[in-house]
């Protein structure tokens, strides 16, 4: 691999996994604790490679359960701490992404989707949406990052670390194998050169300063008001915290008729299309929600005030659709959804698709 | 330990790392877990190791020691406490970890977590109870339950043709853990012993020589549905007549 410098700003071209394990280092992570699975191996190999030249820690674990936990570990230790997963991987993440919800702990996952359900493809989809916003025996108390493109991994991996260690509710980096594994330029920066602070890891338990205040942690409770209590203050926490992480991006919606609403790499397929179309003068806009919980209901109830039709593309049957349909409840805008599940969206496609509407 | 006095009662016994708050206990009575709990309580005195150390416990009965101990403590999910300790000792090696679980977490659905940490030499001490049966769920079979015996997912006894025979579970981590494991099966039916066995096991992780497993045999009267004597006949007589008591690994290499 190609040696970076973190310092000062630097324009690489690169594979979306080496982006994850570089902006882990700028991001000042001190260990990752994984397990194979295509399409995220080459994190953990770049990390890998990495890690003894920054004094960086890597623990290669049985199975997906036990780096998630590990993961937790590392976490509850004060330590910046993330793992990386897809597809029935990230099924067995869920369970320590549960315990995260319920105890608060800052962990960050990184989600490379493949092809669903079960084993299917080590290629592409958007599958894992319900399961990466609304995943475990809880009420979806994360933040779900989608990313496009190689910049907004480097930005949103850094950033990802200091909403977790904020916010202390677990957060995960959503793309794709496309993304994982096509390479394209960007630029890698220091983020304290550029002004953004890092957020500090602090122990939450195991400060092994003499005479401190132990704590108890834990996630079972005995009687259902005192469950009660601790998910309704959790739930006050997530929507107080929603206003400050919520992100999309939108483009001419204010005028349109029809608005194309898609995440992730599809989105670059939709302004592709949304470029194309309005230079034919079609009045089309464009919608993407970057962050898919919490997911930006007002932003685009707002978006769609005046359009006729919610054009919603996605590589999954419907996923997207049902957050979309939770987030505008009450409106009476059509919905004409393209779906292909585990399939790759081309702007082609896209203009074809709207031209038959 | 020292002694108390309240109202001018002598209070039983309680070793200083133990949360007085939370005492008694939450563990029915004639329960194993109080015993093996105060023979760690004790060992944890002896070394003075109470600030560095991160006790995790497991689900099933082992979760109720959650606040047990006046040291830093978190409770996970089932079978996942020994990666969580690993996380811990991973990140921070200052920390001294230790992962407390029952033979179902341990041997059934964490199993793959306890042998991988075994095979890895973990820096940690796992200690695990051993009562035959699964408590906090209601006596069902667990991988320990001893063949005939009476739960109720083998009403009419553990028949070892289609369950298997009971796990030992010392025997596994001794045959896959690297030089500088400690192992050992001890029993509440001989606390001193037990003590010895946690204290080495604790004193292997601080040496830093690698993976440290105690079990300890354990009584659940509850569940077994036994009588003072029964219960005490059964831990001390029955159990050990399978699960052979003693060292099994110890860093210098000998047999114990």
């Amino acid at each position: 691999m190609a040696e970076v410098s973190l310092e000062g700003e630097q324009r690489v071209f690169m594979t979306g996994n080496e982006v994850v394990a570089w902006a882990a280092v700028a991001a000042k992570v001190d260990i990752i604790y994984g397990y194979p699975i295509t399409p995220q191996n080459e994190i953990m190999h770049y990390w890998t490679r990495l890690a003894p030249k920054y004094g960086k820690k890597f623990l290669q674990t049985e199975d997906e359960i036990s780096a998630g936990f590990a993961t937790l570990g590392g976490v509850l230790a004060g330590r910046k701490a993330f793992t990386a997963s897809a597809g029935p991987g990230n099924v067995l993440m869920q369970e320590s992404a549960s315990m995260a919800e319920m105890m608060r702990l800052p962990i960050v996952y990184v989600i490379q989707q493949r092809g669903g359900p079960s084993t299917a493809t080590v290629i592409y989809a958007q599958q894992e949406v319900t399961l990466t916003t609304f995943g475990g025996n809880g009420e979806g108390h994360r933040i779900v990052y989608s990313t496009a493109t190689h910049q907004e991994i480097f930005d949103y991996t850094i950033k990802a670390f200091n909403m977790a260690w904020t916010y202390r509710f677990p957060t995960f980096i959503l793309g794709d194998g496309y993304q994982a594994k096509m390479r394209e330029p960007l630029t890698m920066y220091n983020p304290e050169e550029r002004g953004m602070e890092l957020v500090k890891p602090e122990p939450i338990i195991g400060d092994t300063t003499p005479g401190k205040k132990f704590k108890h942690l834990r996630n079972t409770y005995n009687t259902e008001d005192e469950l009660y209590d601790v998910v309704m203050s959790n739930q006050r926490d997530w929507e107080a915290m929603a206003p400050q992480v919520i992100e999309w991006d939108e483009m001419g919606c204010d005028d349109a008729d029809v608005i194309l609403l898609t995440h992730g790499i599809v989105s670059r397929a939709a302004k592709g299309a949304y470029d194309q179309l309005r230079a034919e003068g079609k009045k089309v806009g464009f919608f993407r929600p970057i962050t898919l919980r919490p997911f930006p209901d007002e932003q685009l109830k707002k978006a769609i005030k005046n359009a006729k039709k919610l054009f919603i593309a996605e590589s999954a049957y419907g996923q997207l659709v049902k957050l979309v349909q939770n987030a505008i409840y009450g409106s009476t805008i059509e919905i004409v959804p393209m779906l292909r599940p585990g399939v790759g969206i081309t702007t082609e496609e896209l203009v074809d698709e709207y031209n038959k509407l | 330990m020292q002694e108390v006095k309240k109202d001018n009662i002598l209070q039983p016994p309680m070793p200083s790392c133990w949360n007085e708050e939370t005492k008694p206990h939450k563990f029915c009575p004639g329960c194993g877990h109080g015993i093996i709990l105060k023979a760690l309580g004790e060992a944890i005195d002896e070394l003075g190791i109470k600030d560095k150390l991160v006790y995790g416990c497991d689900i099933g009965c082992s979760l109720l020691a959650w606040d047990f101990f006046a040291v830093d403590t978190v409770q996970t999910h089932h079978g996942r406490t020994t990666p969580v300790i690993t996380g811990i000792k991973r990140a921070n090696p200052e920390v001294i970890g230790v992962a407390y679980m029952g033979d179902g977490g341990g041997y059934a659905i964490g199993s793959q977590h306890l042998f991988n940490a075994a095979v890895r030499n973990e820096k940690i001490t796992v200690i695990l109870c051993n009562n035959c049966n699964y408590g906090m769920t209601g006596g069902q079979m667990a991988p320990t339950t001893l063949p005939g015996m009476k739960t109720e997912t083998t009403p009419y006894g553990r028949d070892t043709e289609q369950t298997g025979q009971p796990t030992k579970g010392p025997e596994m981590v001794a045959a896959v853990a690297p030089e500088g494991a400690y192992v050992a099966r001890g029993t509440i039916a001989n606390v001193r012993q037990l003590k010895g066995f946690l204290k080495k096991a604790l004193e292997n992780q601080i040496a830093g020589n690698g993976f440290s497993f105690v079990e300890a045999l354990a009584s659940c009267p509850t569940n077994w549905r036994t009588n003072a004597k029964q219960t005490w006949e059964f831990v001390e007589k029955d159990m050990p007549q399978y699960f052979k008591i003693g060292e099994l690994r110890t860093p210098q290499g000998k047999e114990g």
